[in-house]
């Protein structure tokens, strides 16, 4: 077993007594260890082992509705003995990455896990996720037709449903009622972009920034409400035949208004801000408004719970311009425990876990955007008051299939629903960072977009 | 062979028996040392060279995990030849990538050499509290990087919360984005901050290993602080200033963990360096393990040829030994 790398040139000048030769192995072994840095990283392991008590493995994003399942899987295995539920919380990034090493290696390490809008329709399309319709068709119990119809569609892929939702989101326009009346603004319901504008300038001052809005790179952080604001601008990805749109004027008008108002009344350090950052900033009284989840809501303390007002998104525009999200339970096509694994998907979402979650652990808790019959139970309504009609209406006229102005060959609102998305969003994402950051212009980020997105519209031009 | 002279033969027979066996026992005595030594071997070999030669294998292949008829290991992968070494040098990131992955590690190298050397030369004089002190700069190596990355950005340089803009309020400097108005400054600033203590333990070593008498005759001899530091101190510190920044740059190269926490590689390509890049067309988001690999091929070999000019260049000091 002859090292491959004592060949390489890594002979020290001549007469190089004792001290050289350890030394040169031992950087022959670092060398080896970079070398097997970078090559393991590709890999993905792991296999799962079939036990005479069914163990089930879930992989579930880690938020708080998550967490309350987790406290509650007991009560789904006082029902049901014979099913061991093992779950894994991992944060969004590190949960999609895990998730779709597994499924596309076909390694089975899960046998349900939640994933969203975005990869539900592209995975069942390559046949990675089971569909459910049948094992739903089995429970007469389970209501399918309860499901809030957005959030179905999103869901579905040739009208069968890949998986069950879990809880939904849109996205709204939080405020704190106190500082927008101290400054003598009023928030009208449905807010065109302008108002907002001209809001977040005149309440913001040295101590409480105008507004929060996502600056954090990522497809899944800045892109999303950036894109909900290019739909209602008239902007899009790509025309009818996959020509990417992203210097169009209305893709730029879009990107600058977003830009400047970060820049003129958003919150200090945007480039790192995400959901988390945005609601640390607005539960402590630094930002007036923000524009996000409407997931968002149901986290607030202190002032901001009491004094907040929420409004439809921001219209310019394309009226209803908010996003549509739901993490949902999917099965993968490669798990051997089916039958297990919907047993719970089935518990995990149906009314009555619902009714548990309020009964156990608070209304508050409750999984929104998920069901119509959530909105008419009465104690959630009390508890959810003044975000729960505007979460359920936002939700009702998101509709992935027609977000923009013009028509686009692409499904989806704040995210284009294509495989490449990921890595095209994350890309471009980072470009509008350094525009926010002032290391580049609009027009100069539009232009790198611009090539990486039409890179990619070249594979669907066929 | 002859029956004649019978003492001769078995003499004969027996001397080489006695060489044969001493021949084998220097062989059994050989594998004797080497036998415990090979289970960790071929473990070493098995875990870093089968997935660099795998590496090397999916380089000339097509194979993106988002992709249909693209699942196990070895098959259904498109033969791509050179196409995905061919895409690196089209696309413009690798370039970046690069550049980037050479200004992060030359300038944490140097400033935290430079700062070693300093903090070294302190905790070698006799100052209060040595020992405490040793400790306390140990401590940012010691240090999860991600965990180190979160503070410095989230309590240090957050302009909201941050301890930094909160000290520089006075200034007018309250409300600025360190992270991204300053990217690279940044990540060089968290990694000075954790290699320091490195080169500092390095010298350290090597500055005790010095005779105290020497300085104290170059005093008698009218040499100043400077001038004993350039001429005596310096030189005698030197092997072990090199091998700490061979060492150190080994790894710096290899930066990822803080650049993910502190900017994501950004923003735009700021801060992308050849690891980050690797993370994001890889497992990140592109799931290209074709592309990936062969970034990853071309990190090591540019990885080789540093190791071997910074062999040859620095460690001139061997040449300087064996003048000696």
């Amino acid at each position: 077993m002859h090292n491959p790398l004592a060949d390489m040139p890594f002979r020290l000048p001549e007469r190089a007594p004792a001290v050289s030769r350890p030394l040169a192995t031992r950087l022959a072994g670092l060398v080896i260890a970079v070398l097997a840095a970078a090559a393991c990283s590709p890999g993905a392991g792991g296999g799962g082992g079939g036990g005479a008590q069914t163990t089930i493995t879930v992989a579930a994003v880690d938020n708080p509705q998550m967490a309350d399942l987790k406290n509650l899987v007991s009560e789904f295995q006082s029902k049901h003995s014979d099913i061991q539920v093992k779950i894994v919380t991992l944060p969004e990034d590190q949960l999609r990455t895990q998730v779709t090493q597994d499924v596309a290696a076909k390694s089975g390490r899960y046998d349900l896990f939640t994933i969203g809008t975005y990869e539900v329709p592209l995975w069942a399309k390559k046949g990675w996720i089971e569909n459910l319709s049948p094992f739903i068709a089995k429970d007469s119990s389970y209501a399918p037709d309860d499901l809030i119809p957005g959030i179905k569609t999103a869901l579905s892929y040739k009208s069968n449903l890949y998986a069950v939702p879990f809880y939904g989101e849109s996205s709204m326009l939080m405020y704190r009622k106190d500082i927008l009346s101290a400054a003598g603004v009023t928030m009208p319901d449905h807010p065109t972009w302008d108002q907002v504008a001209a809001a977040a300038q005149k309440v913001n001052s040295s101590s409480v920034s105008g507004i929060c809005l996502r600056g954090l790179p990522g497809w899944g952080e800045q892109l999303a409400p950036l894109n909900t604001v290019v739909n209602t601008f008239g902007g899009r990805w790509y025309d009818a035949q996959w020509n990417a749109q992203l210097t169009s004027p209305q893709f730029k008008a879009a990107v600058t208004f977003y830009v400047n108002l970060i820049k003129t009344a958003g919150e200090p350090g945007a480039g790192n801000a995400g959901f988390t950052e945005c609601l640390n900033a607005y539960n402590s009284g630094k930002v007036a408004m923000w524009y996000d989840a409407t997931v968002g809501a149901s986290n607030f303390t202190g002032d901001a719970a009491k004094n907040s007002g929420y409004a439809f998104a921001p219209t310019k525009v394309k009226d209803w311009s908010g996003w549509l999200w739901a993490w949902s339970l999917g099965m993968p096509s490669t798990s051997k425990k089916k039958d297990a694994a919907w047993t719970f998907a089935d518990w995990a979402t149906s009314k009555d876990y619902i009714k548990l979650v309020g009964t156990k652990l608070g209304w508050a808790h409750v999984p929104p955007g998920t069901r119509s019959s959530t909105y008419q139970l009465s104690d959630y309504q009390q508890a959810a008051g003044g975000f729960a009609q505007v979460t359920l209406d936002s939700i009702a006229h998101a509709d992935v299939t027609r977000a923009t102005v013009d028509p686009v060959p692409y499904v989806g609102i704040q995210y284009v629903d294509i495989d490449e998305f990921q890595q095209l969003g994350d890309q471009v994402s980072q470009e509008f960072a350094k525009v926010i950051a002032g290391g580049q212009t609009v027009d100069e980020a539009l232009q790198k977009a611009q090539q990486l997105a039409a890179a990619v519209g070249k594979n669907y031009q066929h | 062979m002859k029956t004649s002279n019978g003492t001769v033969l078995p003499s004969v027979v027996e001397r080489g028996g006695v060489r044969e066996s001493a021949a084998s026992a220097a062989r059994r005595d050989a594998w004797a040392r080497r036998l415990p030594l090979l289970p960790a071997f071929i473990y070493v070999f098995l875990v870093t060279q089968i997935p660099f030669v795998l590496t090397i294998y999916y380089s000339f292949f097509r194979w993106n995990l988002l992709k249909e008829g693209s699942s196990s290991l070895f098959s259904g992968h498109r033969f791509a030849g050179l196409d995905n070494f061919a895409t690196l040098l089209t696309n413009g990131s690798i370039r970046t990538a690069v550049a980037n992955t050479v200004i992060l590690t030359v300038s944490v190298i140097a400033i935290s050499v430079v700062l070693g050397m300093a903090v070294a030369m302190l905790l070698n004089s006799e100052v209060f509290g040595k020992g405490l002190m040793r400790t306390l700069m140990i401590a940012p190596f010691l240090i999860m990087p991600t965990a180190g990355a979160l503070i410095w950005k989230d309590t240090l340089f957050n302009p909201l919360f941050g301890l930094l803009p909160y000290l520089l309020s006075p200034f007018g400097l309250g409300r600025v984005d360190w992270v991204n108005r300053f990217p690279m400054a940044t990540v060089v600033a968290v990694e000075v901050w954790r290699w320091t203590p490195f080169m500092m333990l390095i010298i350290l070593a090597g500055l005790q290993s010095q005779n105290p008498e020497i300085l104290e005759a170059a005093q008698v001899d009218g040499a100043g602080a400077v001038q004993s530091f350039r001429r005596i101190t310096l030189p005698l510190v030197r092997p072990f200033i090199e091998l700490g920044a061979l060492l150190g740059s080994l790894f710096v190269v290899q930066t990822y963990d803080s650049i993910y926490m502190l900017t994501f590689g950004g923003p735009g390509e700021d801060t992308t360096n050849i690891p980050f890049l690797l993370y994001i067309v890889g497992p990140g988001g592109g799931y290209n393990i074709g592309q990936a690999s062969a970034i990853g091929v071309v990190a090591v070999i540019i990885t080789i040829i540093v190791a071997t000019f910074a062999l040859r260049t620095l460690f001139s000091i061997f040449r300087v030994e064996a003048r000696r």
